[in-house]
């Protein structure tokens, strides 16, 4: 029979809260975590506001000496992770430590190490260059860290597929579990790329909204008024679990990981394929993987990052995907809250979607105030909603044409 | 101001993160304040950068300890700082 891999543990560091309480707080009172930028000067990018990371201090996590050795991705990463293996009251002793794994990418790495280390270069010349420079920027020292700091010696990976590699890292995960690679699996995203570099690159691609004057307004999904996505930061970190470990210790189990899909547009670099092609056959390899009807779905948290383009091709894939049953289900955005995380937002989505099962709240979609032609779904407007949903789909697309999806299930405890 | 072995140990407690009184001259950087080889380069910089001296890679093998480090420096710094 087939090993299954549920959720025991979430930990989340994002623009709407530190900490699980928090963040999950302010998603169902639909409380924007959207500002102007405070960690570089904005005023000459065209899109000068952000999901900043507020109140966050890594040395409530780790020695200040060893904060120095890694880039921000890997702050929020570690935290998060942390907090999720104190959730899930795991103890990793030696017992467990070679079933154990970790899978948390980023989509970027530690893109403002590199800025500031190339300005040493540059300035002073080679010899200046940290010796930590290497390993505090590269994708893989999330998954590195954590293992090190846990004793956790079974896989250690690093996805960095865009905007998709929270969820794959998940799904990857699942997959390792599945096969028997591991007993236990960390896993998420961590983005941190609010620098000149990170900013000035999606302005410069015309991705970003540029509702400057309005902040908590920008990021509206599905909005007719949507005009781009506001870049944000942070991680979510899960512990998944073979279900009979998780059992026979007793833990609590927020959901099942039933399906896991992916899929490519084969397309283009940075634009859906039309009517959503690549996206509504990733969601139909999870479903196929967690052997559940269209019917069975209640909810989606949806890629939605609040694009023209982008917001209807999901809409359409999910037409093409649910039939008559799309008119039925919820799908909503948490992105018109926390902004758009990069390789963070597959982590923090799969927790908001693990906690809408857990306890039966959908997630609005705020600042949606006029639904766009073509976008005719429950988005969950404006108001958070009780509804008991037995299954539940996340779904991240990334530039390069990468889909992924994750179908998460109620699990009686 | 401050001597140069006080200004050493002083680059040592930050470098390092360790307390003051843990940095005695005898100490080694590896063995008694548990220095990792990226550390030691990293000190070696910031040593480098205190002083405005350049210590170079064959002698910076060398420098294991707080001593040594003392008398590197103090052999070697800039004159108008002696």
């Amino acid at each position: 029979m087939k090993r299954r891999a549920v959720i025991t543990g979430l930990g989340i560091v994002s623009p709407v809260g530190v900490g699980l309480p928090a963040a999950w707080d302010s998603i169902i009172q639909g409380r924007s975590g959207i500002g102007r930028v405070t960690r570089i000067d904005p005023a000459p990018y065209s899109s000068q506001i952000a999901g900043e990371v507020r109140g966050f201090d890594i040395g409530q996590y780790i020695s200040a000496k060893e904060a120095r050795k890694m880039d921000l991705f890997i702050h929020y990463g570690l935290a998060a992770a942390m907090e999720a293996i104190a959730d899930s009251g795991l103890q990793i002793g030696a017992d467990i430590a070679d079933r154990v794994g970790v899978s948390i990418g980023s989509g970027i790495g530690g893109l403002p190490g590199i800025e500031s280390e190339h300005t040493i270069v540059t300035e002073s010349g080679p010899r200046r260059i940290s010796p930590f420079f290497i390993p505090r920027c590269i994708v893989n020292m999330v998954s590195g860290h954590v293992s090190i700091m846990y004793g956790a010696k079974g896989p250690s990976i690093a996805m960095a597929t865009a905007c998709s590699t929270g969820t794959h890292s998940i799904g990857d995960a699942a997959r390792l579990i599945e096969y028997g690679d591991a007993d236990v699996m960390i896993a998420g995203g961590a983005e941190a790329a609010i620098s000149p570099l990170g900013l000035g690159g999606f302005c410069a691609a015309r991705a970003l909204s540029t509702r400057n004057e309005d902040p908590e307004k920008a990021s509206r999904p599905w909005d007719k008024d949507r005009d781009g996505f506001v870049l944000g930061e942070g991680a979510g970190v899960l512990v998944l679990e073979e279900y009979e470990f998780a059992r026979r210790r007793g833990a609590r189990i927020y959901a099942e990981l039933s399906g896991y899909g992916m899929s490519s547009d084969a397309y283009h670099m940075t634009q859906p394929a039309p009517a959503g092609e690549g996206a509504a056959r990733c969601m139909q390899a999870a479903l196929r993987n967690a052997a559940v009807t269209p019917e069975m779905v209640g909810y989606i948290n949806a890629h939605g990052t609040s694009t023209p383009l982008g917001d209807r091709s999901e809409t359409d894939a999910v037409h093409v995907v649910f039939g008559d049953h799309a008119r039925r289900l919820a799908m909503s955005s948490t992105k018109s809250m926390t902004g758009h995380l990069l390789g963070a937002a597959g982590g923090i989505e799969a927790i908001f979607t693990v906690l809408a099962l857990y306890h039966g709240i959908l997630p609005p979609t705020i600042n949606l105030d006029q639904a766009d032609e073509g976008c005719d779904l429950d988005y969950v407007p404006l108001k958070a909603r009780h509804a008991a949903v037995e299954v539940a789909l996340s779904n991240s697309f990334g530039f390069g044409g990468t889909n992924s999806s994750l179908v998460f299930r109620r699990v009686s405890n | 101001m401050d001597s140069v072995a006080e200004r050493v140990k002083k680059v040592v407690v930050e470098q390092l993160g360790v307390n003051e009184d843990e940095v005695t001259n005898e100490a080694s950087f590896v063995d008694d304040l548990g220095a990792d080889s990226l550390d030691t380069v990293e000190l070696v910089m910031a040593l480098e950068e205190e002083f405005d001296c350049e210590i170079p890679d064959e002698e910076a093998e060398k420098i294991a300890t707080v001593q040594q480090a003392i008398d590197y420096v103090s052999a070697h710094m800039p004159t108008k700082d002696a």
